[in-house]
């Protein structure tokens, strides 16, 4: 019997402003989270080990996979900025929908501006959330479901009896699972048990707005 | 009524004032909140990034706006980074010229950008003064043995 850690999670932030990067990372380590943060589209690709040229190459014969060889560390959740220089924050969500190895990490875009369209097109392409700058502790709350619910997908086989037995313990925060060869993806056997309700999808639109981003 | 006691009380009707002529808004609490024992020096060191960024910043949009033909997506950028970064402290100030830039930007209007970066030069250096200030004060009250009352 162990206390599993929501450190057990590890965060990728990315941000090209050094200021929020180092809000943001102070924000989830608050929360408990290992955070990883760099600062650009590119580098976040690199640091899963999802390689632009890889995904060209491997097209010829197959699928857009790049192999996942480089990644050392699990990813359980990427939140990015939207306007950055070269690659935006919406270019990564889609290479990163786009990778089969990748496409199940839960994506968080963060912006400065309040733009609908902006907004519906990332939720469109497979964003959790949408959070408005500057973030906050209330907004980095939300992130823990999400990852969550990743966990639960690589280990869907015992969800069901982790359901039955959440019903019976409602208030029980660890839960030991089974021994399962097919588990050692989600990092031991030792999870926390969710919070009810959580899995609802957040109100996205938000009431105040700026123009535009002239990045993109 | 004792040093410690003063300056604490010093303390809290700077840090209101400053709330108060909206220098600050509600963002620089929530940086406050994120300082504890394990980073103590937390606000300190975000908002000395964001003086040097911003120092940095307000140079390239002085050259920026100082060419011949003006790169007014350019102009945008730089004012883009400066409202985002003055928003991620709570400098309210600041962030308010910046919107109110952006707009000039849009229009490509040089008055309008000459005018609202001598502001938003103004706007930082008040509150760049202001937040020394304070961040001196908490030291002297740390220096006495007493501890910075919690504004939040």
């Amino acid at each position: 019997m162990g206390v599993a850690a929501d450190s057990q999670f590890h965060v990728l932030a990315v941000d090209d402003s050094i200021i929020d990067r180092k809000l943001i990372e102070r924000l989830l380590k608050t929360s408990s989270f290992q955070v990883t943060t760099v600062d650009s589209g590119s580098k976040a690709l690199e640091f899963l080990g999802l390689h632009e040229e890889d995904d060209e190459i491997h097209n010829l014969n197959q699928p857009s996979v790049s192999p996942n060889i480089n990644q050392e560390v699990e990813v359980n959740l990427i939140i990015t900025d939207y306007c950055m220089p070269g690659m935006t924050g919406y270019d990564l969500l889609k290479k990163v929908k786009k990778s089969s190895s990748f496409k199940d990490i839960p994506v968080v875009i963060m912006s400065s501006e309040n733009v609908p369209s902006r907004i519906s097109r990332c939720l469109e392409e497979g964003a959790e959330e949408f959070f408005l700058k500057p973030v906050r502790l209330s907004d980095v709350n939300k992130l823990k479901p999400h990852m969550m619910r990743t966990k639960i997908k690589e280990i869907d086989h015992i969800d069901h009896q982790y359901n039955q037995e959440h019903e019976k313990h409602q208030e029980q925060n660890v839960l030991e699972t089974k021994e399962d060869e097919s588990t050692q993806q989600s990092n031991g056997n030792k999870r926390k048990s969710m919070e009810d309700g959580d899995l609802t999808r957040q109100n996205k639109t938000q009431i105040q707005w700026w123009p535009y981003c002239r990045f993109d | 009524m004792d040093a410690i006691t003063q300056l604490q009380r010093q303390f809290v009707e700077y840090t209101t004032s400053l709330y108060r002529e909206g220098y600050l808004d509600d963002q620089f609490t929530q940086l406050q909140k994120l300082q504890d024992e394990s980073n103590p020096d937390f606000v300190v060191e975000v908002v000395t990034l964001f003086f040097e960024d911003s120092e940095k910043l307000l140079n390239n949009l002085a050259t920026a706006l100082q060419q011949e033909n003006i790169d007014y997506k350019q102009v945008d950028a730089h004012v883009h980074q400066f409202k985002g970064s003055s928003s991620s402290i709570g400098a309210q100030r600041v962030k308010n010229v910046c919107v109110v830039f952006r707009n000039y930007c849009d229009e490509k209007n040089l008055d309008g950008c000459v005018l609202c970066l001598q502001q938003a030069k103004n706007e930082y250096i008040l509150i760049r003064n202001k937040l020394e200030a304070l961040f001196n004060l908490e030291q002297q009250i740390l220096q006495a043995g007493g501890s910075v009352p919690m504004m939040a």
